[in-house]
């Protein structure tokens, strides 16, 4: 137990030792915390650099990704400089440089049902960083079962979701999402897009709700869950209860440890090749030129947004995007060869799902998306 | 928007009446509200009231709140729909009663 604070650290926090809620003893408080934050991203940035500003005592970072320039319109806690760096390697440089008193942990290993619970039992609270459902459950269900406060906070483009679920004075996020939405209706994260500044405000709000659970001051969001859209600039709140049937929570819970969650959410949560329809529809960009100078009146298919068509496109294909594709199916012609391409590969895949149930055929999908085409076929293209 | 109805379910129907596109979103094959659409009559959710037989009335705010992971969000839409829909959360998918 660390009982005092030095005179540079009295001088750091000076404008929190100045206000009643923290204190002295509650700034001695932060600095005997730990707090774990899973994903080092749009979220985990803000909620890990104003922590460690605040002067929590330990702060592990969970997170297995490398920075990459996309990264920066809204990641934060990177920089230019530590591009190709492994994010938590370059958040803790950061969080260092911040703040050297602190004590930051790295676990540079994806977050799954065989580390959870190791990763999470020594730390006062977890934050919610993630971008995707297996993790999220994942994350719920630890913080239940060791009794643990979970720092919620998720983003999608203008709109930011903010609560505290605790389970023993709440519900838990499986009271309010039972279950995930089936994979199919679910577009993935490079895919949406995001305002770049929504993370830092919900992450900002998640590191507020963490700071008052620690210090037990104020009311925390136990109950509630804040709903915020930035481009009309609302805050609404609604009351969350615990659901007599939480499978993880409540009275007759079924789920005891931790699940296979990417089964759960029937899609990955890790190293997710997310941009590949299966071997057998596949086909690579460098295959794909070759057909087209065999055969240039091959059919393009591009299910991508029409806005997306002025950031990169390939000249002759047709454009409708995957949200119409089962209402327009008549334009295309199912006894034609067709390679359906997106950004990534991902939408392109679902297209072709689609069109597969209703007897489409001939169908390659473009692994990678126009982004595999622009790196290994036409330069000229843009990354996105 | 603004729909019309008595209910939660009355409600329902006008909003699909007035964007199709979106019914295969909140009913599954039977009909019935799928799972992970959580609906809220003011800061309540149906769940905790009287399910889709909860009465609404005149000026009261109904919001539809969708799952979204930090990068995903139950209601895919086309842009051309994204262009007629209020965004999807709090104030934005927040219907009216009449």
């Amino acid at each position: 137990m660390i009982e005092e604070l030095s005179h540079d650290q009295i001088l750091r926090y000076s404008r929190h030792l100045l206000m009643p809620e923290v204190g002295l003893q509650g700034q001695i408080k932060l600095k005997n915390s730990s707090v774990l934050v899973i994903g080092t991203g749009g979220l985990g940035s803000p909620v890990a650099l104003y922590l460690a500003a605040a002067g929590i005592g330990r702060i592990g970072l969970v997170d297995y990704d490398i920075v990459d320039s996309s990264n920066l319109q809204r990641q934060v806690i990177h920089g230019t400089s530590t591009v190709g760096k492994l994010k938590v390697d370059s958040a803790k440089e950061r969080l260092q440089d911040l703040n050297p008193d602190i004590q930051v942990d790295v676990y540079n290993e994806p977050y799954t049902s065989e580390n959870a619970m190791r990763l999470a039992k020594d730390y006062d609270l977890i934050i919610d960083g993630t971008d995707n459902f297996p993790t999220r459950y994942l994350t719920n269900d630890v913080c239940v079962m060791l009794g643990k406060p979970n720092i919620y906070g998720s983003i999608f483009r203008f709109d930011g979701q903010v609560s505290v679920f605790h389970a023993e004075k709440g519900p838990c996020y499986r009271c309010l999402f039972p279950e995930p939405p089936p994979p199919g209706l679910v577009p993935s994260c490079a895919e949406g897009g995001v305002l770049g500044i929504l993370p830092g405000t919900i992450g900002t709000l998640q590191a507020t709700e963490a700071l008052k659970v620690l210090l037990g001051i104020g009311e925390p969001l136990i109950g509630k869950l804040l709903l915020y859209n930035a481009l009309d600039m609302t805050f609404d709140f609604v009351t969350l209860k615990k659901n007599p049937k939480c499978r993880v929570c409540g009275p007759n819970a079924d789920i005891k440890e931790l699940i296979d969650y990417e089964e759960f959410c029937g899609v990955p949560g890790h190293h997710a090749d997310d941009t590949s329809a299966g071997a057998d529809w596949d086909i690579t960009a460098q295959d794909l030129k070759a057909r087209l100078e065999r055969d240039p009146s091959l059919i393009l298919l591009d299910v991508r947004e029409p806005h997306e068509l002025e950031i990169a496109a390939i000249e002759g294909a047709k454009n409708i995007p995957l949200g119409e594709v089962a209402q327009r199916m008549a334009e295309l012609d199912s006894a034609e060869e067709m390679v359906v391409f997106c950004k990534r590969g991902s939408r392109s895949a679902r297209a072709i799902e689609i069109l597969a149930s209703a007897g489409f055929k001939k169908m390659k999908n473009l692994k990678g998306g126009i982004n595999a085409w622009a790196e290994e076929v036409d330069p000229s293209l843009p990354l996105y | 928007m603004t729909v019309s109805g008595a209910k939660i379910s009355e409600a329902l129907a006008d909003l699909t009446t007035q964007y199709p596109a979106i019914a295969p979103h909140l009913f599954n094959e039977n009909n019935e509200l799928r799972p992970f659409v959580n609906l809220f009559v003011g800061e309540h959710n149906i769940k905790d009231l009287q399910g889709v037989d909860t009465p609404i009335k005149d000026g009261d705010k109904v919001m539809l709140i969708p799952s979204i992971a930090g990068g995903s969000l139950t209601l895919t839409l086309s842009q051309r729909e994204r262009e007629q829909l209020p965004s999807p959360s709090g104030e934005g998918l927040g219907m009216r009663a009449q």
